[in-house]
């Protein structure tokens, strides 16, 4: 970090919220570095929301590497590549990361390929359509870890339009470096994928938000913005849940984003850093996403790193790359902390929107015992939605739809920073699920009805 | 490739927690009404610790008795028994016989806490149903006890006359009545409720007076209060609306009839009422849980206290104050729920 550049501005951020430990530090300086190229690679069909991808390839087929090998299966939905040059070996069941079985592509690599990409022209911008189409052709989500797909968000639905571009640079979750590593070493993608995306949006001005723990971040980014008047760096407060789209456009912008809304329906947009790289590399290189950076780390790895890894590696051959410690691990969570998820097979792949892998030698929350909620209140002043998640615990266990739906439930987003703070350590975030599904089913009843 | 290990565990997000449990919220509190019985032991002697003692015993005994049967040692490990025998034996006056207080503990806890369905169910607080119960029963002991200090105006603060001292009121065997010796006194507000006396600020400041073991020494209540906000235990809304409502009431009457209403500033740091918003108005159990309404609860019992002390007949009205406010706060929860984000 330069000691002599400027104080920065005044981090702005929204209210509530949570301090986790940071935990970043295990791989903050650690540049990134390509994974190797391994055996075999599993690409699930269905990798985010929307309808699955139809598989174009069959067993048997040779595969070049950045081929397509899926096309989408509807608006809502992405093509996949091959991330290797290689052989398709099966179209089977493997195990997702989300602790089904789902159907996969089998990629047995060729090991004496020199896995060069094939080199493309890159894009004519202008056309607003052909861009859309191109994005999704591309393969490209949100890479912050929900795997939105983002040519959807390309088009501003008739009626509304879009005035504020906002990048998501904040990485909230503790432990996650990949974001910062990102905007560090590819400043240019980042303000380069901003320019595009505004173009195409036809928006006025642009932001990016980044958290004050990532000052060096910041730095680069306000000297390639500086020569453009519409480009904000914003510096926002280290807190979570920074990174979420609503805290994000409420710290930025100083706007709420009604209940039951989206954020374009107050006139914003807003992209991962990540994906605004890779946009900027589909339209100046023509690369699909075939890869993405994972921060892999925790104490169970002896060398913990952010890795560009290809889509599809299993978790396994990333985590014996950087030193596993099968004998500590205990927990193995794809995502942060705080929002991500526990693996139960180490087979399970790399997919889109996996932004890490945390190596946990010890179980803090799942040994703990509940105790009785004494009603201190932590829990409500964590909630960065407003909610009151010890009431909406009680209704959970209660089953009762109605109330749920009327204290607001449906606008929570699962943060866990009621569960983080709760000293009875209460499951707040997991009732919060199970009340959703509550509603969910309840309202599916009435309808039938 | 399946050399899975066969310990990974599953469980959902967020997988790791900020650390503060409820045991570790308890034990912070006892510590911090540690250095008040060690105040009150200083004042009183022995006498203190004794009963302070048997209030605990008489909670913990109860909780032990009622609750074990789930689980070992069960709910006595969360430190919620022990913290609300030590409430209790600090509100009481030091010249109560010992089997009251035990009796005490055992209502604070048996009708106070576990009648309810236990920890986190209870609607008033437990320490002070306990005491409006032995209020109740034996009003005489509950009024008449009150210690005078071992220590006169002049005499030093390092002095042990007296320290092994038990008065025979303490002593009084279950059911008797208890007779007051020549230690008795009248507390501060009694002085200036029935003879028009107020006591020197700075005593009462200091400690140095007749009255419950817990409430005597302000200066103490609020190093201890001050701890806990930092430690981040108790919510510091509910304390300060509570004495700076005592403050502007207090104040208000004090313009309008100076004969009947003592000075704000004896008002504060007289009775309980340090103690209460120190102890009291931030157990979380029996008060609001929103922000919000633990200033309008602390509002509420400012004006409750200073209106009883100045027109009621009870000098040691904050426990009436709070347990009413107790009773209001399930009302003040409901209006005082937040607006949620974007509505």
């Amino acid at each position: 970090m330069d000691l002599l550049a400027p104080p920065l501005a005044k981090p702005c951020s929204f209210r509530h919220g949570v301090h986790p430990q940071e935990n970043k530090q295990f791989t903050n300086r650690e540049p990134l570095e390509r994974m190797p190229f391994v055996d075999t690679y599993f690409l699930p069909l269905s990798q985010h929301i929307g309808a699955p991808a139809r598989a174009l390839v069959g067993p048997g087929d040779r595969v070049v590497r950045g081929q397509k090998i899926a096309e989408p299966g509807s608006y809502v939905s992405t093509a996949h590549h091959a991330p290797v040059t290689g052989t398709v070996e099966s179209i089977e069941l493997r195990p997702h990361p989300n602790g089904k079985l789902m159907e996969s592509i089998v990629i047995r690599s060729d090991p004496f390929s020199d896995q060069r990409l094939p080199e493309k022209a890159p894009l004519v911008l202008g056309d607003k359509d052909a861009l859309i189409k191109q994005v999704q052709q591309a393969g490209i989500v949100g890479l912050g870890g929900a795997a939105f797909p983002s040519h959807v968000k390309l088009s501003v639905p008739e009626g509304k339009r879009a005035e504020f571009l906002i990048i998501n640079g904040c990485e909230c979750e503790p432990y996650l470096t990949c974001d910062h590593r990102l905007m560090l070493e590819q400043p240019a993608g980042v303000i380069r994928g901003l320019q595009i995306i505004m173009e195409q949006l036809d928006v006025g001005r642009g932001y990016v938000g980044v958290e004050m723990n990532k000052a060096d971040a910041i730095y680069k980014l306000e000297a390639l913005a500086k020569p453009h008047e519409n480009i904000v760096i914003v510096p926002l407060a280290v807190k979570y849940p920074q990174g979420a789209e609503k805290m994000l456009i409420e710290a930025v912008l100083k706007r709420e984003v009604p209940e039951g809304k989206l954020p374009i329906d107050i006139e914003v947009v807003s992209y991962n850093v990540g994906s605004a790289v890779a946009i900027a590399q589909l339209v100046d290189h023509g690369t699909p996403l075939i890869e993405r950076i994972v921060t892999v780390t925790g104490p169970a790895v002896s060398k913990p790193r952010n890795l560009l890894v290809p889509i599809g590696t299993p978790v396994l051959s990333v985590l014996e790359h950087c030193g596993l410690q099968v004998s500590r691990l205990r927990q193995l969570i794809m995502g942060g902390p705080m929002m991500g998820m526990a693996q139960k097979d180490l087979d399970a792949p790399i997919l889109k929107g996996t932004s890490g892998l945390l190596a946990l030698d010890s179980l803090q929350v799942a040994e703990r015992e509940e105790m009785p909620c004494i009603r201190c209140g932590r829990c409500l002043d964590a909630c960065p939605m407003f909610l009151n998640p010890s009431r909406l615990a009680m209704m959970a266990r209660a089953e009762w739809a109605e109330e749920l739906e009327a204290h607001h439930l449906m606008n929570c987003f699962e943060c866990g920073a009621c569960s983080f703070v709760c000293p009875s350590f209460i499951p707040l975030a997991q009732l919060m699920r199970l009340g959703k599904t509550v509603v969910r089913q309840h309202k599916q009843k009435e309808a039938s009805a | 490739m399946t050399n899975t290990p066969p310990r990974l565990t599953i469980s959902t997000s967020p997988f790791v927690l900020e650390g503060a449990s409820t045991p570790d919220l308890m034990g912070k509190v006892i510590y911090a009404l540690l250095p008040v019985l060690l105040a009150a032991a200083w004042f009183f002697g022995v006498a203190a610790l004794l009963l302070v003692a048997t209030a605990c015993l008489g909670a913990m005994a109860t909780e032990w008795f009622f609750a074990t049967k789930r689980q070992g040692l069960g709910s006595l490990t969360d430190g919620s028994a022990l913290l609300t025998g030590l409430l209790l034996g600090l509100t009481l006056p030091p010249g109560l016989p010992l089997w009251m207080a035990f009796l005490g503990g055992f209502i604070a806890i048996a009708l106070g806490k576990l009648i309810w369905g236990g920890l986190g169910n209870n609607m008033f607080n437990p320490a002070l149903l306990g005491r409006a119960f032995l209020q109740a029963a034996f009003p005489e002991a509950m009024t008449k006890l009150w210690l005078v200090p071992r220590f006169g105006p002049e005499q030093s603060f390092f002095d042990f006359t007296g320290f092994f001292h038990v008065p025979d009121s303490l002593l009084a065997m279950p059911l008797m009545r208890a007779s007051a010796d020549g230690f008795s006194g009248a507390t501060p507000l009694g002085l200036a409720k029935f003879d028009g006396q107020i006591t020197e600020i700075s005593r009462v400041f200091l400690g140095n007076i007749s009255g419950s073991l817990g409430e005597t020494s302000a200066l103490l209540l609020l190093v201890c209060g001050a701890w806990l906000a930092w430690k981040r235990v108790l919510n510091w809304r509910g304390p300060l609306a509570t004495l700076l409502s005592v403050l502007v009431f207090g104040s208000l009457l004090h313009l309008i009839a100076p004969e009947s209403c003592p000075p704000p500033g004896f008002m504060l740091l007289s009775g309980g009422l340090l103690f209460g918003a120190v102890f009291m108005v931030t157990d979380p159990v029996t008060t609001p849980i929103t922000s919000t309404g633990l200033w309008i609860f602390g509002f509420g019992l400012g004006l409750l206290v200073v209106v009883i002390r100045v027109y009621g007949g009870l000098q040691e009205c904050v426990m009436f104050a709070i347990l009413f406010m107790n009773g209001l706060t399930p009302l003040i929860n409901r209006i005082t729920q937040p607006r949620q984000f974007g509505g």
